[in-house]
């Protein structure tokens, strides 16, 4: 099912026509409306006048989170608070809150943007919704809240926490699709088999997925675990919220609303732009937004983009799921290496876990590399020559696809702390010597 | 239908136009709102071709048509009611009627011309009892009606218009906008300069608002009537305060 054939089947030449329109008078309005864009632009001498083609975007600067919490709280709004309808903000849990406004069309578009989200997950009037984010300042909740909304169906607005009820209110009131993070529907499914309550019993059939990645296996285990089919869709909240982009049912990247976004894609350490199909950093810019437009902000997602059409029927791009941030990306011998590439690697390798450590070390000068890996409880216990087999393998593959030499080191399952805190993925020793 | 990339326009050292961009699909009524001096009716005169652009390119029904002459522009199907009407007042309705069909007097009969008369009769019926009077003794009101008529009869696939409301009654420009639905449900599609925000926004599909030579919003309708900004400077709606 398609929400918004108008638009999210448009023909591509019409889509860029529009994109650059929505630009031109964007970057129009920020120059005129935000002191920070006016400043910026001004001091690169960069002027809105100087975008003839989408190309053009390129030359002008990025936007940062940083630039974001420097302007806290309303210093990048384009209208006057009298004119903003809501404000959202973040949790400001690694320093300050970046704050986001949306005027009523805003809300509007929003709606509109989760509304495609949602029924592209397969969601129709007829679905009793179970929305597991919390309602608060947090974007997600509200966002899909108000896309279920108008599609018609019937939202429960349960918020995080509970688990004994949100199973309770799932049997009782009959829920059809489930929104929440994937680490959540996991949880509940871990309940529901403490509980001995069969999930084939419920009525749920859906799943719609955000907050944080859901990897193929964890989606994989979501469904069979409680016989859902689930989507992921994507959003951040600086930009928009949930409703940037969201999977089709035939879960092959997601397609980003270009309607309303531009999206580019650049290396993060050079920030160059990438030809089309590279992985490398979103940066994306708004279209649509009154209170609060962004002009190339860097979502420090990693991902890539897809422009081959899509069967089914939409004609938007398609990115990657998110693959890592770029936060975590590290520089080895002038080669970057993102943590999600190991990890997909590990995937690979039969007898290991896709739990890692990444070490880079500067040792005389030279940069080395080191990945310590965990190794399945099965194979443990085995011969050693069977587990220097597997380093080897995994030595060789980082080889041929990162293209940088790694030492690895395997060790005992558990041992290395549970991946949660990003920072444990990658240690970089040559930071703290110098 | 109509897709105008990045167009900018200089007379002498002023800028008229800074990389403006629009399009209007077929079927459509769209809107451009903006106040005196801000571009518009020289948007419409590179449309339909009697400036040419410095920069920029324009695409009719998928041809490019940059610095094409007005003549040719008119006859691939872009016709456009000019601002102030700018009939031939000496000159009867009916004359100045057949006049606008002037494109098509080359290559079609003369009765096939004459057929059309007919349509923009049943547009604008009181034109009927006119057809001999002389149109500059007609009310303003007629006046625009003979100045439509005039360009429907190039038989246009897109129709510019500029400013029609101007200097009419309210009544008169309320049938003047009726007939502009009219034109659109025969499949005509519109793309119209108003300054009549509110008559203009009650027609149109989408809308652009130029300002100063640049365009500052593209949106539907609703979002149009939504902003803030449009209430402000074209509905009349929500004054600021004093000390802003």
């Amino acid at each position: 099912m398609i929400w918004d054939r108008r638009y999210e089947c448009m023909e591509r030449e019409e889509t860029a026509q529009l994109q650059l329109e929505r630009l031109q008078s964007t970057l129009n309005r920020v120059y005129r409306n935000v002191s920070f864009y006016k400043k910026r632009f001004d001091l690169l001498k960069i002027l809105p006048d100087e975008i003839q083609s989408i190309k053009d975007l390129e030359g002008f600067p990025l936007t940062s989170k940083e630039d974001l919490r420097q302007s806290y709280p309303y210093g990048m709004f384009a209208l006057p608070l009298r004119d903003v309808v809501r404000i959202h903000s973040s949790s400001g849990v690694t320093g300050k809150p970046t704050v986001t406004g949306y005027t009523r069309n805003d809300l509007h578009h929003w709606s509109q943007l989760t509304a495609r989200v949602l029924t592209a997950g397969g969601i129709t009037k007829d679905d009793v919704v179970q929305i597991t984010f919390k309602y608060g300042l947090f974007t997600g909740a509200f966002g899909l809240h108000h896309g279920a909304e108008l599609i018609g169906a019937s939202v429960i607005p349960m918020s995080t926490g509970n688990t004994s009820k949100q199973v309770l209110i799932m049997q009782d009131y009959k829920t059809t699709a489930l929104v929440s993070t994937p680490s959540y529907a996991l949880r509940l499914a871990r309940y529901m088999g403490v509980e001995g309550i069969d999930p084939k019993n419920l009525s749920i059939k859906l799943g719609l997925f955000g907050g944080e990645p859901c990897p193929e296996p964890m989606r994989k285990e979501i469904e069979d675990r409680l016989f859902i089919s689930v989507t992921d869709n994507y959003g951040v909240s600086e930009v928009m919220g949930p409703g940037v982009a969201a999977e089709c049912e035939l879960k092959n990247g997601l397609h980003l609303y270009e309607d309303h976004f531009i999206p580019e894609i650049i290396d993060p350490v050079t920030l160059q732009v990438l030809p089309p199909g590279d992985e490398g950093e979103l940066v994306l810019t708004t279209l649509s937004k009154e209170a609060f437009p962004l002009v190339r902000y860097r979502t420090r997602d990693i991902t890539s983009l897809d422009f081959s059409p899509c069967p089914c029927g939409r004609s938007q791009v398609r990115m990657k799921k998110v693959l890592g941030r770029s936060d975590d990306i590290i520089i080895v011998k002038g080669v970057n290496v993102f943590p999600s590439q190991v990890e997909s690697i590990l995937m690979e390798v039969e007898g290991v876990e896709p739990r890692y450590q990444i070490i880079a070390d500067r040792v005389e000068g030279v940069d080395t590399l080191e990945i310590k890996v965990e190794v399945n409880e099965r194979f443990f216990s085995d011969e050693i020559k069977i587990l220097q087999g597997i380093s080897a393998q995994i030595e060789r593959k980082v080889r041929e696809i990162i293209g940088v030499s790694a030492k690895v080191k395997l060790v005992a399952p558990e041992s290395l702390q549970p991946i949660e805190g990003k920072a444990s993925k990658v240690i970089d020793r040559r930071k703290i010597k110098s | 239908m109509l897709r105008v990339e990045s167009i900018s326009v200089f007379y002498g050292a002023i800028q008229a136009l800074r990389n403006v961009s629009i399009h209007v699909s077929a079927g459509e009524i769209v809107t451009l709102l903006g106040a005196n001096g801000a571009g518009k009716t020289t948007l419409l005169k590179i449309i339909s071709g009697i400036h040419i652009p410095s920069k920029g390119k324009l695409w009719f029904s998928g041809r490019n048509i940059t610095g094409l002459p007005a003549e040719r522009i008119l006859g691939l199907g872009v016709g456009q009611v000019p601002e102030g009407r700018q009939i031939f007042a000496p000159l009867s309705v009916i004359d100045n009627l057949i006049l606008g069909a002037y494109v098509r007097f080359r290559r079609e009969e003369r009765k096939e011309v004459l057929k059309d008369l007919d349509f923009i009769f049943e547009l604008f019926p009181v034109l009927k009892e006119r057809t001999k009077q002389r149109a500059g003794t007609l009310s303003g009101g007629e006046q625009q009606m003979v100045a439509i008529g005039r360009t429907l009869m190039a038989q246009p696939k897109l129709l510019l218009l500029d400013e029609p409301s101007m200097g009419l009654a309210p009544k008169v420009v309320a049938d003047i906008f009726k007939t502009i639905q009219t034109l659109q449900s025969r499949a005509t599609t519109i793309f119209l300069v108003e300054q009549n925000a509110k008559a203009a926004l009650k027609v149109a599909d989408r809308g652009y608002v130029i300002e100063t030579g640049r365009i500052i919003l593209e949106g539907e309708t609703p979002d149009l009537l939504n902003n803030k900004d449009v209430q402000r400077a074209y509905l009349g709606k929500e004054y600021r305060e004093v000390w802003e």
